[in-house]
Parts: C-alpha cells; structure tokens; sequence
C-alpha cells in the first residue's frame, strides 16, 4: 500500500493515479479480509475499487488526463498533513489494544448481538442483522443520505446543461458555455 | 465510448448475466453470507454501467430509462421509511419487524428482506444516475469537440 500511495504521488499522468487509486481500495479490501470484516471488504472493493475508479475515468473523459503544474509551495499542506496525521497517531496511543476481548466496544452491546441475534432474526449473519434490524434507524440514515447525495449530484449536473441549451437556443452559434 | 471493439463486446456480453446474478445472489443470500442491499447495489450498477461504456450510454438508457432510475431513488428511501410507518400501524415501535408475520422471528426475517430492498432499490438507482449524468456530459463533450474539429476543417 505503501508503494502504490508512492506511486501516486510521483505519477503526472492522471489516468495512471486513478488506476492506482483502485489498486489501493483492492489492497484495503483485502486487508478487511484478514480484519474478518468481509462485509466491509466487499462494499470497499465494489465502491472503491469500482464506482469511483469508474467515475474517475468519466471524468477524466471530460478533462485532460496531465496534472497541471502546481502554483504554489508544496510546504505549508505537507505541515498541515503531517499535524494532522501525528495528532491522529497520538490520538491512537490512548486506544485500548486492539482486539482485546474486555475492551469496552466488545463489552457493550456486541455480546448480546452475538448471542441473540440468530434466534430473534433468523439470520446466521450477525452483520445483516444488526444493519437491517437492531440498527435500522441508522441503516435508514445511511440510505437517506446516498438518496440525497444522488438527488444533489442530478440537481447540479443537470443544471449546467439546461443552461447551455438555453444558450444555444438563444445565441445560435455562441458555443462559448 | 468503445463501440468498435470485438472482444470486449463479446466478453461483456458474457459477463453481463453472471454479475447481475451475482448482485442478486449477493442481495438474497447476504442474510446467510457477506453482502447485502449495498453491495448487491453497487453490483447491479456497476453491470448496467459496464453495458453503458462497451454499448454507449443510449444503449444503456433503453435496458434502464433515465425516468425509471430518477423514480427508483426516492421510491428505495419510501420503501424503507414506510416499512417503518407499517410496523407503527401494527401495533409496533418505528421500524421494529416483529409484526409482519404470525412469529416475531418470521416477521424479522420478512421485514429484513423488504428493508434490504429498499436499500438495494437506492443505491443501485443513485449510482446508475450519476453516471448517467457524467456519461450524458462526457458525450455532449465528444460531440462539441466534433463540432468544432468541423468547423475548424471548414474554415
């Protein structure tokens, strides 16, 4: 993973960075594999690995495929990141270990999923049954959120191009939109 | 966008029916197994979209009409929500299954399946529109290039 993020920052051929981009959502899919999170797995590998590279390619179609020439000094984002990424690193060291039985997110409520999830849903998958049924507010959430993200991404895009037909309508040969 | 090449036609021609089984494999079977509503969503989409790019996106947009997707994202949403108004006129909490069959864990099972539906119902649809949109452009792009590559030879 770590060569391929490399790899996209030294790439200038943006086709080359998107390709790599799904390279690194198939390594992270397959490092939820080993986590046993293959649901997980399984939404990043199509989303990430898929539909974004997808759209990045038909937005790729629709710019050039160079990297412009950056315009300014490269210092004060890498100090921004490297702050920020330290105080998340600092942040973890408070963490209890990972995977540890008598952590408190394995004491809460994940025993009593465990236990009874099976016989109150009927489902042997422990995920689904908290998604779907125990969570179903959250699940809800999660969708009204896609719905509006989509109906958001229709309004904008398809905005732009009544605009330039009322253009061409009224300007005949003005193709300047 | 590549409508003149022989092997990826015949290959997606091929593939086609075996994702769109695989989607829903993965939306009925992700009770038992890894997946569900999400995943299977994406995976329709992701078919559809594949057709959409080897085929052109006019191709695409007769298997699924852009009206259809536009109805299909609101309607997964309703779908859910309304499940959870259905379980409140039975008697029940928001969005608790309980109700919908003679045994609460029947009724679970039901309402499990209906609610992954919806979610499927969104996802897929969102996912097809904003590509839809993206393609739409990308071709009015392809198109103005035309124009002006035309215009240029002329002048």
């Amino acid at each position: 993973m770590v060569v391929v993020v490399i790899g996209i920052i030294r790439a200038h051929n943006l086709f080359a960075v998107v390709m790599l981009g799904g390279i690194y959502s198939f390594l992270l899919a397959t490092v939820m594999v080993i986590l046993d999170a293959v649901d997980v797995a399984m939404t990043e590998a199509a989303v990430g690995a898929g539909m974004s590279t997808v759209l990045l390619l038909a937005v790729l179609h629709l710019t050039r495929a160079r990297e412009a020439p950056l315009r300014h000094a490269p210092a004060i984002p890498l100090l921004v990141c490297l702050l920020t990424g330290g105080a998340l690193v600092y942040g973890t060291l408070d963490l209890p270990p990972f995977g540890k039985a008598d952590n408190p997110q394995n004491q809460h409520v994940a025993p009593y999923y465990l236990e009874n999830a099976e016989a109150e849903t009927k489902s042997p998958n422990v995920v689904t049954a908290v998604l779907a049924s125990y969570r179903g507010y959250d699940t809800l959430g999660e969708v009204a959120v896609i719905f509006t993200a989509g109906i958001g991404v229709l309004i904008l895009l398809s905005r732009r191009r009544r605009r330039e037909m009322i253009v061409e309508d009224e300007g005949g040969s003005k193709h300047d939109a | 966008m590549m409508r003149d090449t022989v092997i990826l036609r015949v290959v997606v021609k091929l593939l086609l029916p075996a994702i769109l089984i695989f989607a829903l494999y993965v939306q009925f079977h992700g009770e038992y197994g890894p997946g569900g509503g999400f995943q299977a969503g994406v995976a329709a989409a992701a078919a559809i979209i594949l057709y959409g790019m080897i085929f052109g996106i006019d191709e695409a947009q007769k298997v699924v009409p852009r009206r259809i997707v536009n109805t299909m994202i609101p309607l997964g949403v309703l779908i859910f929500a309304g499940t959870g108004v259905a379980s409140m006129f039975l008697g029940e909490n928001y969005l608790n299954y309980s109700p919908f069959a003679s045994k609460p864990v029947n009724g679970q099972h039901v309402g499990i399946l209906v609610v992954e539906a919806g979610v499927f119902i969104t996802v897929a649809s969102t996912m097809l529109a904003i590509f839809y949109v993206f393609g739409g452009r990308a071709d009015e792009a392809d198109q103005r290039a035309d124009e002006a590559g035309k215009k240029g030879g002329e002048g």
